[in-house]
């Protein structure tokens, strides 16, 4: 029984799967740790209005409304 | 690219496969570890700082923008590269890449950079770091490369955008620290390169690229490079009166500078027969002196920002 020695298409093939691999995976652990960083620092995407909303120093955000009242 | 199996025995046709090296050699490494380097110093000097995550964000996109229209210039420029000896060995005229992968790759990674640096930093960087991109291939690669002598001195805008966009990255805007940081590299890009011209002679005359060295002669890029390299100075210098200057900076480029102009002046002092006695020995020198230049420039910068994050004052 023999062995045909793996041709060096196979070993560029794979160097290139393995590298797309990692950089897929290196992006999306990026965007994962960048989303986190966002939040936490009080980027303005956190001011999106709802309950329990908060400013980066932490006190309430109020909505402020757009048409008072009796106008 | 096709693997057919006949009578037990594998035949390979077409283009070769190329490696995930090959295509990260489309990006210009070495440009890019240029690039890092000046949007990194452009980004720590700023007076405000992002989150580390967001930071590194941001210099892995510029970094990537900036191979992204390295990729580009590549795909635009694969004729005359396979021309000349500095470039022939480049994925495209190698045979490495098909010239539609490398314009595939160049303009995914440009959107995606523009984008991702948009999301982690602000706009003003991200249109910042767009038309940097659209500068080195459109009007450098496409439009000037090929047309004028002057392609560098344009073209070389492209190269001096990184620190800026990191400056705009950490601050959202662009001050005189910034366009002055811009300055250094627009000014220090011509001589550097046509350093490099007068002792790859064959290669841009091979190729057909306007080079000054093959419109004006050789005598008058020897000028050239004296006259850009005093005018480099005093941009230089002026950083270091700036909020992110300092004595050491000052130091720096003061002894950069002098050492510049001295090879400049070498330069501008011999003629041909003098450069082919010894194989270009000087003008070789001041190539190199050219890269530790810059490298000594932004990491004096570099040093002032953390001084200065210690509480030591500029000038």
């Amino acid at each position: 029984m023999t062995f045909r020695p793996e041709h060096e298409i196979y070993r560029r093939r794979l160097s290139r799967n393995v590298g797309v691999g990692v950089a897929l995976g290196a992006f999306v652990l990026l965007s994962f740790l960048l989303t986190v960083e966002k939040v936490t620092h009080g980027d303005p995407m956190h001011a999106i209005e709802g309950k329990g909303a908060v400013n980066p120093d932490g006190t309430p955000i109020t909505a402020q409304p757009l048409i008072k009242d009796g106008n | 690219m096709t693997d057919i199996r006949s009578n037990g025995e594998m035949v390979l046709e077409g283009v070769a496969e190329p490696s995930f090296s090959d295509f990260f050699q489309l990006l210009k490494p070495r440009v890019m570890s240029l690039v890092i380097f000046t949007a990194f110093v452009g980004m720590i000097a700023a007076p405000v700082h992002l989150p580390p995550v967001a930071s590194f964000t941001a210099i892995l996109f510029i970094a990537l923008g900036a191979g992204a229209s390295g990729a580009l210039n590549m795909w635009w420029d694969a004729d005359i590269d396979a021309k000349m000896k500095r470039t022939a060995r480049r994925p495209i005229p190698a045979g490495l890449i098909a010239p539609g992968e490398a314009l595939g790759l160049g303009m995914a990674l440009s959107v995606a950079s523009v984008i991702m640096l948009w999301l982690s930093t602000n706009l003003v960087a991200a249109g910042l770091l767009a038309f940097t991109i659209f500068f080195y291939v459109v009007v450098y690669s496409i439009g000037l490369k090929r047309l004028t002598p002057q392609n560098i001195v344009i073209g070389g805008a492209a190269g001096a955008f990184p620190p800026m966009v990191g400056w705009a990255a950490m601050t959202g805007s662009v001050s005189v620290e910034a366009f002055l940081m811009f300055a250094l590299i627009f000014m220090w890009t011509p001589p550097h390169f046509w350093a490099l011209a007068l002792f790859m002679k064959e290669d841009y005359s091979n190729a057909g690229v306007p080079m000054l060295t093959v419109t004006h002669g050789r005598k008058s890029t020897r000028r050239h490079i004296l006259v850009y390299t005093v005018l480099l100075a005093p941009v230089a210098l002026a950083l270091a009166f700036t909020p992110i200057g300092g004595p050491i900076y000052l130091a720096t480029s003061v002894v950069m500078n002098l050492g510049f102009l001295a090879g400049a002046w070498r330069i501008v002092r011999r003629d041909e027969a003098m450069a082919e006695a010894d194989r270009y020995k000087i003008e070789k020198q001041v190539f190199s002196f050219s890269l530790l230049y810059l490298f000594a420039q932004f990491g004096a910068l570099a040093a002032e920002a953390a001084l200065h994050g210690l509480g030591y004052g500029a000038l």
